[in-house]
């Protein structure tokens, strides 16, 4: 069987020489939390933004390899990137809800995507707030300006958005960074939902995060890969020097 | 010795405090006094008379209705062209253009256009409107004069209305799989408005007041009804401003500041809206 996402000798370069990625080559398995960790500038961000295709908007200079989702190259020129973007959702570190309302901001995206149904908006916006475990907070005020929630409930906003389109992968990039420990335990306690139905790359805060929520653990260094492996095994007993020495706060 | 020094530097400071209010006092005096002059001088003649009725006795009496109407057409002609060709630039620069030689050349066209003395504009709106393009003296034609004066102040101040709008709400839009022109006219644009509408409006305000552009390619000295059509030429505000006050002899002075203060109102009411609409939308933002 092939795994839902199958990176090959990835390399990646943006033309102001910030961030890449070297020869990066991994299997990502569905329904299991996947955590790409390691100090800032790894290429982790960069990883996660290829898999959707969002580095389209940025400068890249160079990049090589295939990454197949569902034994598709994503990368070819002749992907439909809107529907890519549709089955992988994304949530970002800072949470930026549309200036809209909490209601418009769910059904965006299955506005866009054609669905007019009034029916099945609210079913999704109902359904998916539910899974990001803020339905009964915002219930009475769907219509009220998303941005006049808190922080965490925002987050919760923009993760529910991803949800209401039905994707299969979802990428979060530090989603809790900006989050109190109440917030954040909530966002960590929603993934361990999701990966029941979703296929969730991680990106955490902080070292700690990546051993709370990782099923799998895959340690980046400057672009490279050094270590992947089962959450457990990486955390009690990384193999590599350098993946021991990040755990342990030596550097990073 | 200490201590004196530290009072010494409060005195300079409060010194330089009171230069910067003053300074800040002397730029309002202008444009108070002007108003105030104005209202003073024009206030008596204005008349339901004045503002509905045709002028007569050689514009000596009478109203200034056709100027009044001409302005209004020739404001709402440069709105006709010079706002979606703006608007339209402005999106394409601030969305699409990437930095290159091209972009590079037209942003250099738009900073010198804003550059050019209006009767310079003029004169060329008489050489390819009137002449070369055979709209005659009309109101087409001072229009689209106008409109290229227009412009620059609504395509940079579009521009940067857009270019405010927030980076991140474009990749979220994108990421939730939007197309690139999806997220502008869903969000940047709605966003941007506000800010697109008072450089519209700003623009508008100079098109309405200006009197060399429309010299040459549309106004009239005195017409004896409205125009008809696009192609009629009309009277003008700022044009019959000028006229009475240079061409006519024995010109009553009150008609003089009372069309001055048509002038004023019609182009500070403009002002006035342009700024209802920037703080409402700056309370209503969440972003």
């Amino acid at each position: 069987m092939v795994n839902k996402i199958v990176i090959e000798n990835l390399s990646l370069q943006y033309s102001d020489g910030t961030e890449s990625l070297r020869d990066v080559s991994m299997e990502i398995y569905p329904g299991s939390v996947t955590v790409l960790f390691g100090p800032a500038g790894g290429g982790k961000s960069t990883l996660l933004r290829c898999l959707n295709r969002l580095n389209d908007l940025a400068d890249v200079k160079v990049s090589s390899g295939r990454i197949l989702i569902d034994g598709e190259n994503i990368l070819d020129s002749k992907v439909d990137v809107i529907a890519l973007r549709r089955k992988v959702g994304m949530v970002f570190a800072r949470p930026v809800v549309l200036p809209m309302s909490i209601r418009e901001n769910i059904i965006y995206g299955l506005e866009l995507a054609g669905e007019k149904r009034k029916s099945k908006l609210d079913e999704a916006v109902e359904r998916s707030l539910k899974l990001a475990a803020l339905w009964d907070e915002v219930r009475s005020r769907l219509n009220d300006p998303a941005i006049a929630l808190s922080g965490g409930q925002q987050q919760r906003v923009c993760l529910a958005r991803v949800l209401a389109l039905q994707p299969e992968i979802v990428l979060l990039d530090e989603p809790t960074s900006g989050l109190d420990p109440i917030s954040t335990g909530k966002v960590e306690a929603t993934l361990q939902e999701l990966k029941k139905e979703y296929t969730v790359i991680l990106v955490p805060h902080s070292v700690q995060q990546a051993a709370r929520t990782a099923d799998q653990a895959a340690f980046f260094l400057q672009g490279e890969l050094i270590e992947y492996a089962e959450g457990k095994k990486m955390f009690t007993s990384p193999k590599q020097k350098k993946t021991e020495d990040y755990i342990m706060g030596r550097f990073g | 010795m200490k201590r004196l020094f530290a009072q010494n530097r409060h005195a300079v400071q409060r010194i330089g405090f009171s230069l910067i209010t003053l300074m800040a006092v002397i730029t309002v005096l202008p444009i108070v006094g002007t108003v105030i002059f104005i209202l003073i001088k024009g206030g008596p003649a204005i008349s339901w008379e004045f503002l509905s009725g045709f002028p007569h006795d050689g514009m000596r009496a009478g109203g200034i209705l056709p100027a009044i109407i001409g302005t209004l057409y020739l404001t709402t002609g440069t709105a006709i062209f010079s706002v979606p060709l703006g608007i339209a630039a402005a999106v394409y620069l601030a969305e699409y253009a990437q930095d290159n030689r091209l972009t590079r050349l037209i942003r250099l066209a738009i900073i010198n256009l804003a550059g050019i003395p209006s009767v310079v504009y003029g004169l060329f709106g008489l050489g390819l409107f009137v002449l070369f393009l055979k709209f005659g003296t009309s109101i087409l034609a001072a229009s689209l004069t106008l409109s290229i004066m227009t412009l620059p102040v609504i395509i940079s101040t579009s521009e940067e209305a857009l270019r405010a709008v927030p980076q991140a709400f474009r990749t979220v839009s994108i990421s939730l799989g939007a197309t690139r022109w999806q997220t502008i006219r869903r969000i940047v644009l709605k966003e941007a408005l506000p800010g697109i509408l008072t450089g519209v409006i700003l623009g508008l305000e100079r098109a309405a007041g200006e009197t060399a552009p429309i010299l040459f390619t549309g106004a009239a000295f005195f017409l004896p009804r409205l125009p008809g059509s696009p192609f009629d030429a009309t009277m003008a505000l700022p044009y019959h401003l000028f006229v009475i006050s240079t061409q006519v002899p024995d010109m009553p002075i009150q008609i003089q500041y009372g069309t001055a203060l048509v002038l004023l109102a019609f182009v500070l009411t403009m002002n006035l809206i342009a700024t209802v609409i920037r703080s409402r939308a700056r309370a209503r933002r969440q972003w």
